[in-house]
C-alpha cells in the first residue's frame, strides 16, 4: 500500500530524545497535520520523514521503498520539502526561485519547456503569477512564503512535507494555502504539514498527529486527536472544540492550574 | 528586470580579454609597436614578446580567470558575499608551503620546490578543510575552518620571517609574499595550465547545486543535491584552481572577491550563471591591472597585489556602502 510510514524512529541529541519512537503513517490524497507544543519534535520528524536526517533508529518507507535506498535525486523527484526557516540566499527574481523547485528534474542545460509549465502552474496555484518578474528581497513576508510554497509545488511531487508553511500567512492567504493543499490531496498527493494554528489545523487537515516530547500523543481524524484531555496533556492549556461557522474552531481558553 | 543575453555578457568579456592582451603583449619599459611584431625572428624585441610577455599574459589570464571562478564558486557555496579562496584558507596554506621553501633556501637550487611547496601546502590545507568540515557539516563550521586555517597560516609565515637565517631569506619571502606577474616564463605557464584547467573544470560542473544552495543547505538537500558530493568537488577544484595560482604568482588578493560582485547584477545573482563571467571577468580584472603596474612610472615595478588592492579596496568599500543603503 502506497503511503508515507514511519516506524520506530528513534533520535537523541546530547543525551536527550528527541524523538522518542514514534510510529505514524500518512496516506495519500489526505492532508495531514502534524501539531504539537514547542519543542515536541514537529520539525524533526518531518525532516526524518523526509530523508533530510538520519534518525537513530527506525525506519521511514515512501510508497513502499525504504527511504534510505532511494537517491537524493530520486527522492527529491517524489517529495517536496519545505523547512522551517527557508533561506532565500541571493536577489533572484521568483521565476528563478521558483524553478530551483525543478533541480531534481534539470540536466546540465538548464530549465525546459516542460520545467517552465510547472514553474509557471505553481506561480499560478500561488497567486504569483503577476509577480514572477520580482526580487524576492522586495516581496512581502507573506508574498515570500507563497513564492517559496510554489518553490516547493514546482517539482510538482507525489508528496509535500511542510514545515508550518502557514506562519506569515494573513487570514486570506492562509485559506487559499488550505485550499492549495487540500487541491493537491484531491488529486491523490499527500500532503504533510506543521502547524501551530489548531482552528487551522482541525479545518484543513484530514488527519492530526499530536506530537509531545517526542511521542504521538494523539493520532486520527481532527474530532479524535482533537480532544480537551489531549490538548491539555500537550499544550498544558484549557482548550475545547467548537463547531464554528467554517468548522471547528479551537477555543482556549486558559492555562490549565 | 532586464538582462543582457548570457552568450552577449561572454562574447563583451572575451573581446575585452583580447583587446588586454594585444595591450599587454606590447606594453612595458620596452614599447614594442605592432610593426615589430610582423617580423618573427628578424626583430630583436620578439624576444621581449615570446619569452616575456607571452607567458606573462597568459598566465595573467589563467590566473585571474581562475581566481575569479574560485571566487564565484565560494561565495555561491557559502552563501557569504565576503568568501574567496583566502577565506577558506588555502591560499595562505599554500602561501606557507611555498615560504617554507623559501626559509629552507631550497629555491636556489632548485626551483621547482616553490611551486611544488605551495600546492603541496594548498592540497594540505584542503584536505584539513574537508576533514573538519566533515563531521558536522554546516556551511558555519567551513568558514570557520577556513578561518583557523588562515590564522595558523600566517602565523607560520609570521614564524618563518622572525626566525629568517638572513636578510635575503626575508627579503625572498617578503617579495614572493606580494604576489607578482613579473618574469614569468614558459614553464611557469606548463606548470600552472594542467592544474588550472582541471580545477577549473570540476567548479563549472557545481552550477545547478550552487544555485540550489540559494535555498540554504536544508533546501538544496531537499531537492536532492548531495552535500558531501558539493564540498569534495568543491575543495578539489579550489584547491588545485587557487593553490596553483598561488604557487606561480603569490597570493593576489580582491579578484576573487570582487569579480562576482561585477558580473552579479548582469546574471539576476544566480550563483551558477555567475561562474563563467567570473572568470572571464576575473581575467579582464588581473590582465588590466598587471598593464597598469607596468605603465605606473616608477623605479622599480609596482606589485600587481599591491595595485590591486589599492584599486580594489575603495571600490569594494563603495560597494560596500552602496548594498548597505539598498539593504536599509
Amino acid at each position: 500500500m502506497s503511503g508515507l510510514k514511519a516506524a520506530g524512529l528513534r533520535l537523541g541529541l546530547n543525551g536527550r530524545a528527541i524523538l522518542g519512537g514514534v510510529d505514524v503513517s500518512f496516506a495519500r490524497g489526505e492532508v495531514s497535520a502534524v501539531i504539537g507544543p514547542n519543542g515536541a519534535g514537529k520539525s524533526t520528524l518531518l525532516a526524518c520523514l523526509a530523508g533530510l536526517r538520519r534518525p537513530d533508529d527506525g525506519t521511514v518507507d515512501l510508497d513502499d521503498a525504504d527511504i534510505r535506498r532511494l537517491s537524493p535525486r530520486a527522492r527529491a523527484r517524489r517529495m517536496g520539502f519545505l523547512p522551517q526557516t527557508p533561506e532565500i540566499a541571493w536577489s533572484v527574481d521568483v521565476e528563478t526561485l521558483v524553478g530551483l523547485g525543478r533541480t531534481p528534474f534539470v540536466g546540465a542545460l538548464g530549465l525546459g519547456a516542460a520545467d517552465r509549465e510547472a514553474v509557471a502552474r505553481a506561480l499560478a496555484a500561488t497567486d504569483m503569477t503577476g509577480m514572477s518578474q520580482r526580487v524576492v528581497t522586495t516581496l512581502s513576508g507573506g508574498e515570500r512564503a507563497r513564492a517559496l510554497i510554489a518553490r516547493a509545488l514546482a517539482g510538482e511531487p507525489d508528496w509535500l512535507l511542510a514545515d508550518e508553511p502557514m506562519t506569515g500567512l494573513d487570514p486570506g492567504h492562509q485559506l487559499d494555502a488550505a485550499d492549495l493543499f487540500r487541491k493537491m490531496a484531491a488529486d491523490g498527493r499527500g500532503v504533510v504539514v506543521t502547524l501551530h494554528d489548531l482552528s487551522l489545523a482541525a479545518r484543513v487537515a484530514d488527519k492530526i498527529v499530536v506530537l509531545a516530547g517526542g511521542r504521538v500523543l494523539a493520532d486520527g481524524r481532527p474530532a479524535e486527536a482533537l480532544t480537551p484531555q489531549v490538548l491539555a496533556e500537550a499544550y498544558g492549556i484549557e482548550a475545547r472544540v467548537v463547531a464554528g461557522a467554517g468548522g471547528p474552531v479551537v477555543e482556549i481558553v486558559g492555562r490549565r492550574g | 528586470m532586464k538582462r543582457p543575453p548570457p552568450p552577449l555578457i561572454w562574447g563583451a568579456l572575451i573581446a575585452a580579454i583580447g583587446l588586454l592582451a594585444l595591450v599587454s603583449l606590447a606594453a612595458g619599459k620596452v614599447w614594442v609597436p605592432f610593426s615589430a611584431w610582423a617580423a618573427p625572428g628578424a626583430d630583436p624585441r620578439w624576444a621581449i614578446i615570446f619569452e616575456l610577455r607571452l607567458p606573462r599574459t597568459v598566465l595573467a589570464v589563467v590566473v585571474g580567470g581562475a581566481l575569479g571562478l574560485c571566487g564565484a564558486a565560494l561565495q555561491g557555496y557559502t552563501r557569504n558575499p565576503l568568501a574567496d579562496p583566502s577565506a577558506l584558507g588555502v591560499s595562505s596554506m599554500a602561501s606557507l608551503g611555498a615560504v617554507l621553501t623559501l626559509y629552507f633556501g631550497l629555491t636556489a637550487s632548485t626551483p621547482w620546490l616553490l611551486p611544488a611547496g605551495a600546492m603541496v601546502g594548498a592540497a594540505i590545507g584542503v584536505a584539513v578543510l574537508l576533514a573538519l568540515s566533515n563531521t558536522a557539516s554546516s556551511i558555519a563550521t567551513f568558514i570557520l575552518a577556513g578561518m583557523v586555517l588562515n590564522t595558523m597560516a600566517g602565523a607560520g609565515v609570521a614564524l618563518a620571517l622572525s626566525l629568517a637565517p638572513n636578510p635575503w631569506a626575508v627579503n625572498e619571502i617578503v617579495n614572493w609574499l606580494l604576489g607578482s606577474l613579473t618574469d614569468r616564463s614558459v614553464e611557469e605557464v606548463r606548470l600552472a595550465l594542467p592544474f588550472v584547467a582541471v580545477g577549473c573544470g570540476v567548479l563549472l560542473t557545481l552550477g545547478r547545486d550552487l544555485d540550489a544552495l540559494t535555498l540554504g543547505e536544508t533546501g538544496a538537500r531537499s531537492v536532492g543535491v548531495r552535500m558531501d558530493r558539493v564540498r569534495l568537488l568543491l575543495g578539489l577544484g579550489v584547491g588545485l584552481a587557487a593553490g596553483t595560482c598561488v604557487a606561480v604568482t603569490g597570493v593576489i588578493g580582491f579578484v576573487g572577491l570582487i569579480t562576482p560582485h561585477l558580473m552579479r547584477p548582469l546574471v539576476g545573482a544566480r550563483p551558477g550563471a555567475l561562474l563563467i563571467p567570473s572568470a572571464l571577468a576575473g581575467a579582464v580584472v588581473v590582465l588590466a591591472g598587471d598593464v597598469a603596474v607596468r605603465l605606473i612610472p616608477s623605479a622599480g615595478e609596482v606589485k600587481l597585489s599591491v595595485a590591486m588592492a589599492a584599486i580594489g579596496g575603495p571600490f569594494f568599500l563603495a560597494l560596500l556602502v552602496s548594498m548597505r543603503r539598498r539593504m536599509a
